[in-house]
């Protein structure tokens, strides 16, 4: 494969695509998509960051290291992404620091592709954060990661029917060697660049009295910010009374937040505050 | 409703709605949440067969965090990893030590005199600036070298967490985070790092304490003296034979005694200043995960030894330009250095130690590595001993342990001296480079006061304690 011939079978080859990752470890500069990494703790997130960026974020086997958010680069048939490694949490419903940082990146950073890295081991589990995740943003590619392990331990992971459930891309993979990072970059690069649309799963099974209320709350959403890609989510946010997204209607920030999915590419200038003593 | 609400008239929507839907709002949604998680994953997932792996990490479990089994574990893990980091130093750093004093500096020394330097520029730049740096490379980077690849290795198969979950509940009866289990064993290769690594821990409280008695897991550049006065001076108290093992549970013992100041300071600081409960946390035990040899070597090297290597050399080389000044600029025929011992030596001498080993302290606050060929060159100085060492502010370190002894007892050392400076070096201010993150990871001059002042303190209370101890026996 060391002469690419645009005739052979290898050019649509996931081997020969992976050919085109430049890893560009911390030069961010003019970058086209924005992907963020989210995941529980101890799933390797930090292990894919690192494998598609060429950077050396520090890994260990212990849940809780990424601190505050991690970014770095990398191109890929010809266009360029930054990557931000979220902290690892079980939940976005921000009663920690960690959710706090993964949650307000999603909502006010606007990824252009949500990489959710979930425990292949640990499925269930790992997929409540992803139903949460899902309920936020739609563009989301599922990385079900540590499927070496999975293996040993006799488990099968089904990542087609996976897929149809969740109404997203599916992709297994051992980041640790290596394995499924192609395939990985292939389905990032096809839902940033709109090839795939995703239709993600939402859950229905709330009981009769919430869901009227949840309808009504996002009819009225819609209507005050009718690009707000997420207004159903919002709309149980304010039911549950979370502070932070009182605030964001209050300042007008959920104003600019849908402005800035109205015109595309045009980001949030919101900040997100990496830590604070 | 014709127009867009404003926003004001959403959250008044939302607070009606809010009571209509009645308090359990948190509740429904997340039962929907794990019900929904539950049947998707139970859909994907299928099982074949029994999973051998997943007993055999429980197994490996229940022996190291055990109740019995769990400590000597731990402390046995401590002791081999010491060990293989003492033992497996010791080649390289001679080779990197004879490479550095043996042929460069002569060969820069010669190189200067044929340039025409005069003196004291050759003095401040190659036997000052060069052999501070030489000293630390040569010391430091072996030890680090093996230490944090060791540490590394530990931390990707999984042990870590177990550690934490083993120091749990006395830290928690300390009133600090369970999660300082971590940073401290961290500091056991190099405070600094350590100190970052306080940012695991959410509260602002219990991340201040881990930052604050980090200082207490003796770091790297601590162990060779640690090794090396305990060898002179408690392993020649008893027979030849016995003297390994028995400096060996000197060494382990400051060890233990820093774990002890570790609670006790955290215990007394969240019962005044930093006063609150212990933050409760959920630490998942991961599965154990056969480590990846080569890469953990590799970027524990880059990412650990070489950043913190290279810090340690920007803060040596002003150091050796201030010892070589100390010991030739000349006050009245007598150089600064032996001015500043003999003002030193009646407080010194008071607590047990002598007016040396505080000026070392002092000059070699950018590095402990350089603590004892600073203690050895101001030793000679002092003494004013003929035919040992290299010159007035030229660091040097003997070739045999018994040649190091004699210059320590010539320059009126006893086994109180040893002893307490073995306490010393963990009782006292962390060095500049700790200092310096310190204050850039609490941004506040007086915690920075505070962990910088506080173990001072310290080893001075107890280093008089030993004394009058030690004089009453």
């Amino acid at each position: 494969m060391s002469t690419p011939n645009q005739t052979s079978p290898c050019a649509t080859c996931p081997a020969h695509r992976v050919a085109n990752l430049t890893k560009l470890g911390v030069d961010m500069s003019n970058y086209d998509y924005v992907v963020a990494l989210a995941g529980n703790p101890n799933t390797g997130k930090s292990t894919v960051f690192n494998s598609l960026t060429g950077l050396r974020q520090h890994t260990g086997n212990w849940p809780g290291k990424t601190v505050s958010r991690a970014e770095g680069a990398f191109s890929f048939e010809g266009k360029r992404y930054k990557i931000v490694d979220l902290p690892g949490t079980y939940s976005l419903l921000s009663t920690s620091h960690d959710e706090e940082i993964a949650r307000n990146f999603l909502l006010f950073g606007q990824p252009d592709v949500t990489v959710i890295v979930v425990d292949g081991t640990r499925l269930e589990r790992n997929l409540n954060l992803a139903l949460q995740v899902l309920e936020i943003t739609e563009r989301v590619v599922v990385c079900v990661n540590l499927m070496d392990e999975a293996r040993r331990r006799g488990l099968q992971v089904d990542d087609r029917l996976l897929a149809r459930e969740l109404g997203v891309p599916v992709v297994p993979t051992a980041a640790r060697q290596g394995e499924g990072i192609p395939a990985l970059l292939a389905a990032m690069a096809e839902v940033a660049t709109g090839k795939i649309v995703c239709r993600p799963y939402r859950i229905k099974s709330e009981p009769p009295a919430l869901k009227r209320g949840i309808e009504q709350l996002t009819s009225r959403l819609r209507a005050a910010y009718p690009n707000l890609p997420n207004a159903r989510w919002v709309a149980l946010r304010l039911l549950e009374g979370d502070p932070r997204i009182v605030e964001a209607v209050q300042t007008g920030e959920l104003d600019s937040l849908a402005a800035g999915q109205a015109t595309s590419g045009e980001r949030s200038s919101l900040t997100i505050v990496p830590e604070a003593v | 409703m014709s127009s867009a609400p404003s926003a004001q008239e959403i959250l008044s929507t939302a607070s009606t709605l809010r009571w209509q839907v009645g308090a359990s709002v948190h509740d429904s949604l997340m039962e929907a949440l794990y019900t929904e998680a539950a049947r998707i994953a139970d859909k994907a997932v299928t099982r074949s067969g029994e999973q051998p792996k997943f007993d055999l990490d429980r197994t490996i479990d229940r022996i190291v965090t055990s109740r019995w089994a769990g400590f000597p574990i731990m402390l046995a893990l401590l002791a081999l990893v010491m060990w293989l980091t003492i033992a497996g130093a010791n080649v390289p750093s001679a080779l990197l030590a004879s490479l550095f004093l043996d042929t460069i500096y002569p060969g820069l020394k010669s190189l200067a005199a044929s340039a025409h330097f005069p003196w004291w520029l050759s003095g401040l730049l190659i036997d000052g600036m060069y052999l501070a740096m030489a000293w630390v490379v040569s010391v430091m980077l072996p030890p680090m070298a093996i230490f944090f690849p060791l540490f590394t290795l530990a931390e990707d198969f999984g042990y870590l967490p177990r550690v934490a979950f083993n120091l749990d509940r006395f830290f928690k009866k300390a009133g600090a985070h369970g999660k300082q289990a971590l940073t401290m064993s961290m500091g056991y290769g190099c405070n600094a790092a350590g100190v970052v690594s306080a940012r695991v821990i959410d509260s602002p409280r219990e991340r201040l304490i881990a930052i604050i008695t980090n200082n207490f897991a003796i770091c790297n550049g601590r162990w060779p003296t640690q090794i090396l006065i305990a060898s002179i001076f408690v392993g020649s108290l008893v027979a030849p034979h016995w003297a390994g093992l028995v400096s060996a549970t000197a060494v382990i013992g400051v060890v233990l005694m820093g774990i002890g100041f570790t609670f006790l300071v955290s215990w007394v600081l969240s019962r005044t200043w930093l006063r609150g409960e212990a933050s409760a946390f959920s630490l998942e035990l991961p599965p154990y995960r056969p480590p990846r040899i080569l890469q953990t070597i590799y970027t524990s090297l880059i990412d650990r030894t070489l950043i913190v290597l290279w810090r340690a050399v920007v803060f040596a080389l002003p150091a050796g330009a201030v010892i070589w000044l100390v010991s030739n600029i000349e006050i009245g025929n007598v150089s600064i250095a032996e001015h500043l011992i003999q003002s030193f030596d009646p407080f010194a001498v008071f607590i047990g130690l002598n007016g040396v080993i505080l000026l070392a302290y002092v000059i070699a606050i950018p590095a402990n590595e350089i603590v004892i060929p600073t203690v050895l060159m101001l030793t000679v100085l002092n003494a004013r001993l003929a035919g040992v060492g290299s010159g007035a502010g030229v660091m040097f370190e003997l070739d045999s342990m018994e040649a190091t002894a004699d210059v320590l007892r010539t320059g009126g050392w006893t086994v109180l001296t040893g002893i307490n400076l073995m306490i010393f070096s963990l009782l006292h201010n962390p060095c500049s480079t700790t200092i310096y993150t310190i204050y850039k990871e609490t941004r506040s001059a007086r915690w920075t006061a505070v962990a910088t002042l506080m173990p001072i303190a310290l080893g001075i209370l107890v280093c008089f304690l030993v004394a009058q101890v030690w004089r009453m026996l």
